[in-house]
């Protein structure tokens, strides 16, 4: 009982601070709620640089072509080899025949050329299709394949794709820190903001104190008021992101640019934006004012 | 019975100045305390020590059986809800009126409602401003913004009463009003009453137990008397 009433008592406390320091609060949110816009703009980007990167690498595929015609132990013994390599997620091997089908499959032309080839007319090669657990270790692996004995031709998407791969993945971990250092400024920021509003109830801390509240009970308040600070500052972020990232959406019918660059859907990846953002204002409102009054609490 | 017991007490601050050496003194349930000196005579630091906003650098300090010398920071609350404090500036909440003022030290321990305003009202009648509970602090003249601060300590109905020069501020006329409520109370409650200051008339008026400082270092303890000139 006792806990619900002080609980009660703390919340009625902090939605009345907020009200009665209003420009301070005023303050606050607008620091909270600019520094979580930018935070909300790197989250959905790094997200969506996450998913493009994940896209490819589902896409990417090291292509194993075999010497001439070979035999089943030469088979045997690639595949054992490749079964042994770390780096290997999973690996399909295709014999010449069904790599013939497929292509007459995918094109009318070669269809019609490739309907006379009998089997032992057949150029093309037995394939094994690798693909890879760490995309950013792809050109190792093709190259550990194609070491192997009785490997004629590895291929991968060498090059322009290896680079683009890279470059996400450093502006994957550049949004993740900027995420994080945004983060900890706005922590700073409600630390000085809130410092301002406890410097003006010093004398009720203090009185506080003196008739047998706990730190506990005084602190409280002071955190609620911070985590109120940090969700209404959220407010506006969340909007961006609501309707913002749809509309953008909406007019890039969901691809940046080329049909490469695939953008995650709106729903529900909005509402899971919407919620990180809510969660980090509400944690960094909490945070910035739970130190901030620590330092009027030293007896 | 004693309810405080000092022993040893040395009270050094960090800048070296030292106010209180080597105190040892007791004080019993119920009684009426002055406690008397010039400035610089250590009684506010030996006031302070007894709520412990101060911690002493050696020796013990018992009240009603804790040793507030080792008391942690963090239980300091404990200590504080058992004893009833009031100062010089009455330390009012300004926007809150004499009610509110009064039972906010009861609503920060958790109290419930109905107790609260029960304790409240009665410790507003004991200082005889039952009348007023709607006012604000700026309303009030500075004897009735002290007799609020008073019920504010007594609320929680306090074995010990602490008032560190709780007269500073008022004419000779409203500080023996404030002197005869904390009497009132000392007699009605049983409460234990402490009370700094440095007024010669009312210390001499009241007859009560004196507890004389000099330069840190007691120099007289007496069960009835005067205020001691040679201080």
């Amino acid at each position: 009982m006792k806990i619900f009433r002080m609980l009660g008592r703390s919340i009625r406390d902090a939605f009345k601070s907020v009200f009665r320091n209003f420009s301070l609060s005023i303050a606050s949110i607008s620091c909270i709620a600019i520094t979580l816009i930018i935070v909300a703009l790197s989250i959905l980007a790094s997200f969506n640089v996450e998913n493009f990167t994940k896209e490819i690498e589902k896409d990417m595929t090291i292509v194993v072509f075999l010497e001439g015609q070979s035999e089943a132990s030469t088979i045997r013994y690639v595949t054992n080899q490749i079964k042994n390599l770390k780096n290997v997620e999973s690996y399909e091997f295709k014999d010449r025949a069904t790599v013939k089908k497929e292509i007459q499959k995918e094109s009318s032309v070669f269809n019609t050329i490739m309907e006379d080839w009998s089997e032992e007319d057949n150029p093309l090669k037995d394939t094994f299709q690798v693909k890879v657990k760490e995309i950013e270790k792809i050109s190792d692996t093709a190259k550990a394949i194609e070491k192997i004995k009785g490997v004629s031709v590895v291929r991968y998407g060498a090059g322009m794709v290896d680079k683009m791969v890279q470059a996400f993945s450093s502006i994957e971990k550049v949004a993740y820190g900027v995420v994080i250092a945004l983060i900890i400024v706005t922590v700073f920021l409600i630390i000085n903001t809130i410092k301002l509003t406890i410097f003006s109830r010093k004398r009720e801390i203090s009185i506080m104190r003196l008739v047998g509240a706990s730190n506990f009970t005084i602190k409280i308040p002071f955190i609620i008021e911070g985590m109120i600070l940090g969700m209404i500052g959220a407010i506006l972020p969340i909007c961006l992101i609501l309707f913002g990232y749809f509309a953008f959406y909406q007019h890039f019918n969901g691809y940046l640019y080329s049909k490469l660059i695939e953008l995650i859907p709106p729903q529900p990846f909005i509402y899971e934006a919407s919620l990180m953002v809510l969660v980090i204002g509400i944690l960094v409102g909490m945070i910035g004012s739970a130190s901030a009054v620590r330092k009027y609490l030293k007896v | 019975m004693d309810l405080i017991r000092l022993k040893n007490v040395k009270k050094q601050y960090k800048n070296g100045v030292t106010a209180i050496y080597d105190l040892s003194l007791s004080i019993k349930k119920g009684s009426f305390v002055f406690v008397i000196g010039g400035s610089g005579s250590g009684k506010s630091t030996f006031i302070k020590m007894l709520y412990r906003e101060e911690k002493p650098t050696k020796g013990s300090i018992i009240v009603g059986g804790v040793n507030v010398a080792k008391l942690r920071n963090k239980k300091v609350y404990k200590l504080r809800r058992k004893l009833g404090i009031v100062f010089q500036d009455y330390r009012l909440l300004p926007k809150l009126n004499v009610y509110e003022n009064v039972s906010f030290a009861m609503e920060v321990i958790g109290a419930p409602k109905q107790e609260t305003r029960r304790k409240v009202l009665k410790a507003l009648e004991l200082v005889g401003l039952k009348n007023k509970i709607h006012n604000y602090p700026d309303q009030l003249s500075g004897g009735e913004q002290q007799r609020v601060a008073i019920a504010r300590a007594i609320v929680n109905e306090p074995k010990l009463l602490i008032c560190d020069e709780p007269t500073g501020n008022l004419d000779p006329e409203r500080s023996m009003e404030i002197v005869k409520v904390l009497e009132e109370i000392n007699k009605t409650c049983g409460t234990t009453v402490i009370m700094a200051t440095h007024d010669k008339e009312i210390v001499n008026k009241m007859q009560k137990e004196v507890i004389s400082l000099k330069e840190g270092r007691l120099v007289a303890h007496k069960e009835k008397g005067g205020y001691d000139e040679n201080i």
